[in-house]
């Protein structure tokens, strides 16, 4: 299963960003292998308009089965997301990857 | 021969809560006592002008953006939209093309260009506009709907449904949003004149001097009028005369106009020296007026 | 590190004011982000040094290159926005008027129109009188105030906060509901409403808690000037029962507060008294509230 977590850094220790749009890195998990890959969304970071949709289509590339995130995403982004139909845990703010990690297997994190 | 062009007059202000709806819809109330007035409020995020008057509904419509939707059945997946567009409003994810209208800027770029013609360009509707009316005075308020992000085209709009309906009116009176950022440009950029208030305090001295520098940008002409005159200090009064700037006039700063104005009652049928003002502004509109028929 | 966000709908209802208070009873647990910035004010109050200052570029602007164009006329048909005119058979670009679609650029047959990147303000990084750092910007005249420029600032107000390992960050947030309000609420913890007892007050408060709903975040309100409509007063206080939003305390009309601004100072420097005592207890109750939101790990 890979899991698309939205970060402010690149490993388990970093905090999740609490943003969608404007996430700083998207950071995946795959849990077969057990492996991380961070992906920079600087770039859409710096968009002046619509980074909600430009990130949804990120997301949409990397196909992940779930994406944990914080706030949630804001209402363009969500239409982009529904369209996937993502499954969207929120949240996670204020929690490390890992502990986001741990939170969702316990089933603590909110489905939207 | 006379021109018989109705006189717009847009109040704004850079900072917020400084009073242009206090002054619009008192100035406009008043004026209507003897003749027949418009009152357009422009603050489409938060249009409050409405709330000090009980008006009848006249009119009402829904104000549109133009937004592409796209065909399926003729799109072949070029991507060539998603390239075009500036604004992230069109992506691909896959096999759909997924239009966001709210982030749409209407430049109709990724319509004309698609080689199959698979996006045309249809009405969303972002707000609506009412049309009230209540004796002489006719007030019209338009409503950016939660989300919508394209202020400008509801204020373009309200400005042309006035000009339109309203061309037999002699003067039309306009509620800026505050600010001084693209709305509140497209919300001045045809006035006559404009006011703009402030209150005598560092918040409203720095923001006023922001307020004129816009209308220096946009080459309108422009004066002040200070209200909760007394609060602060002389700052914003000095600057005025150090500019050669106008002030129209002074409303007196009175907890009890506070007090009337959190009722949503108007201010200048109990307090003369409102009233005073609103003469001395309605004054000096006269004078611009027939300055520009001479 | 939490983000604590004040937010009013309506202008002039004393949030910068209070936000500035808060800003100096948090003194060093806190980091200022003004995200106001369309008119930004904390400046006038908290005393900063600009010590850092930065271009912010958002959008873009269409230029024609005279040399290479050939005044087909092509750019001016397609411009939806009228920004596009011609002047002693020069075809020019009014930038108040363009854009940034880009749609010119990609039409003319020599290329003759490049799109540049479109300074639109100023971000600056201060040492403010709590000795905290405040993050703060200006949006040029006739901007685009997309948001951005206030995702800008909080990003760099939290790179700060954490950097320099401070509890909070304070953002004075943007007026009215647009792109700047929401991008001033996202990533928040908690949100502070002002408000003031008057019609337009309520109708403007519950306008911009409707956003605040949207995002999940909860919320807490303080009305100011509360004793010049108690009608009213009851009315808001109703309204925060009805949508389980705390609220955080009632502040008189006081004019105290202007005299304070223009000496350019907060309340909570001007007097030690009641409106000191009242904010110190709302600041608290905001930490604790701020708090609360946490799972259990």
């Amino acid at each position: 299963m890979k899991i698309a977590f939205t970060a402010t850094g690149k490993d388990w220790d970093a905090m999740i960003d609490p943003r969608f749009g404007r996430t700083e890195y998207i950071v995946i998990y795959d849990d077969s292998s057990n492996k991380l890959s961070v992906i920079d969304n600087n770039e859409v970071k710096n968009e002046a308009h619509g980074a909600g949709t430009a990130t949804s289509q990120r997301i949409f590339e990397l196909n992940p089965d779930i994406l944990i995130t914080g706030n949630g995403p804001g209402d363009n982004a969500a239409k982009a997301l529904e369209q996937m139909e993502m499954k969207i845990f929120v949240g996670a703010q204020n929690l490390t990857l890992k502990q986001a990690l741990e939170q969702y297997q316990k089933g603590r994190l909110k489905e939207l | 021969m006379i021109n018989q062009q109705p006189f717009k007059l847009t109040i704004a202000s850079g900072k917020g809560g400084t009073g242009k709806t206090t002054l619009s819809t008192n100035l406009a109330a008043y004026l209507a006592e003897h003749e027949e007035v418009v009152l357009a409020d422009l603050d489409v995020e938060e249009p409050n002008s409405g709330l000090f008057f009980n008006g009848t509904l006249v009119h009402e419509e829904d104000n549109h953006n133009m937004t592409p939707n796209w065909d399926e059945s003729r799109c072949t997946l070029c991507g060539l939209c998603q390239d075009v567009c500036n604004f992230n409003a069109i992506i691909q994810l896959g096999t759909s093309i997924l239009v966001y209208p709210k982030l749409c800027h209407s430049c109709y770029a990724c319509s004309e260009l698609c080689p199959e013609n698979a996006l045309p360009m249809e009405s969303t509707k972002i707000g609506t506009l009412r049309d009230f009316q209540m004796g002489k005075l006719h007030y019209v308020e338009s409503q950016l709907n939660i989300g919508e992000e394209q202020a400008v085209s509801s204020i373009s709009k309200t400005k042309r449904y006035v000009a339109n309906k309203y061309d037999n009116i002699s003067i039309h009176i306009f509620d800026s949003p505050p600010g001084t950022s693209c709305p509140v440009m497209e919300a001045t950029k045809d006035a006559d004149y404009v006011i703009l208030i402030t209150e005598p305090t560092p918040f409203g001295f720095h923001d006023l001097k922001l307020a004129v520098e816009t209308m220096q940008t946009l080459k309108k002409p422009f004066g002040v009028v200070i209200n909760r005159d007394g609060i602060g200090d002389d700052e914003v009064a000095n600057y005025c005369k150090a500019k050669d700037i106008e002030i129209l006039a002074k409303i007196p700063n009175s907890r009890k106009i506070a007090e009337l104005y959190s009722k949503g009652e108007l201010i200048y049928p109990k307090f003369p020296e409102v009233r005073e003002a609103l003469d001395n502004i309605l004054e000096h509109c006269q004078s611009i007026k027939e300055g520009r028929t001479v | 590190m939490k983000e604590i966000v004040v937010i009013s709908g309506k202008g002039g209802t004393g949030k910068t004011s209070l936000t500035a208070s808060f800003a100096m009873i948090g003194g060093t647990d806190v980091v200022v982000a003004d995200c106001d910035v369309d008119a930004a004010d904390m400046h006038l109050l908290m005393q900063p040094d600009f010590k850092v200052s930065e271009d912010f570029y958002s959008g873009e602007v269409a230029y024609i290159n005279q040399d290479n164009c050939t005044q087909c006329g092509l750019c001016k048909e397609v411009c939806r926005f009228d920004a596009i005119s011609v002047h002693n058979g020069e075809y020019i670009v009014n930038p108040l008027d363009c854009e940034g679609c880009g749609y010119c650029a990609r039409v003319c047959p020599t290329k003759a129109i490049i799109n540049k990147d479109l300074l639109s303000g100023q971000l600056f990084i201060s040492n403010i009188k709590t000795s905290s750092q405040m993050v703060h910007a200006q949006l040029g005249i006739g901007s685009d105030n997309s948001g951005k420029l206030v995702a800008k600032v909080k990003d760099q107000a939290k790179e700060i906060a954490l950097k320099e390992q401070k509890d909070y960050i304070l953002v004075d947030g943007s007026p009215g509901i647009g792109c700047p309000v929401v991008s001033s609420l996202s990533g928040a913890n908690f949100v502070v409403l002002v408000t003031e007892p008057s019609v337009s007050g309520i109708h403007d408060l519950k306008r911009v808690y409707e956003l605040v709903k949207k995002f999940n975040i909860k919320a807490g309100c303080i009305i100011n000037k509360a004793d010049i409509n108690s009608e009213k007063q009851a009315e808001i206080k109703r309204f925060l029962v009805d949508e389980g939003i705390e609220h955080l305390t009632d502040l008189p009309y006081n004019e105290n507060f202007t005299k304070a601004m223009t000496m350019g100072q907060t309340i909570v420097e001007y007097e030690q008294e009641e409106l000191t005592s009242i904010l110190k207890e709302a600041w608290e109750k905001i930490k604790q509230l701020t708090n609360k939101d946490k799972i259990e790990i």
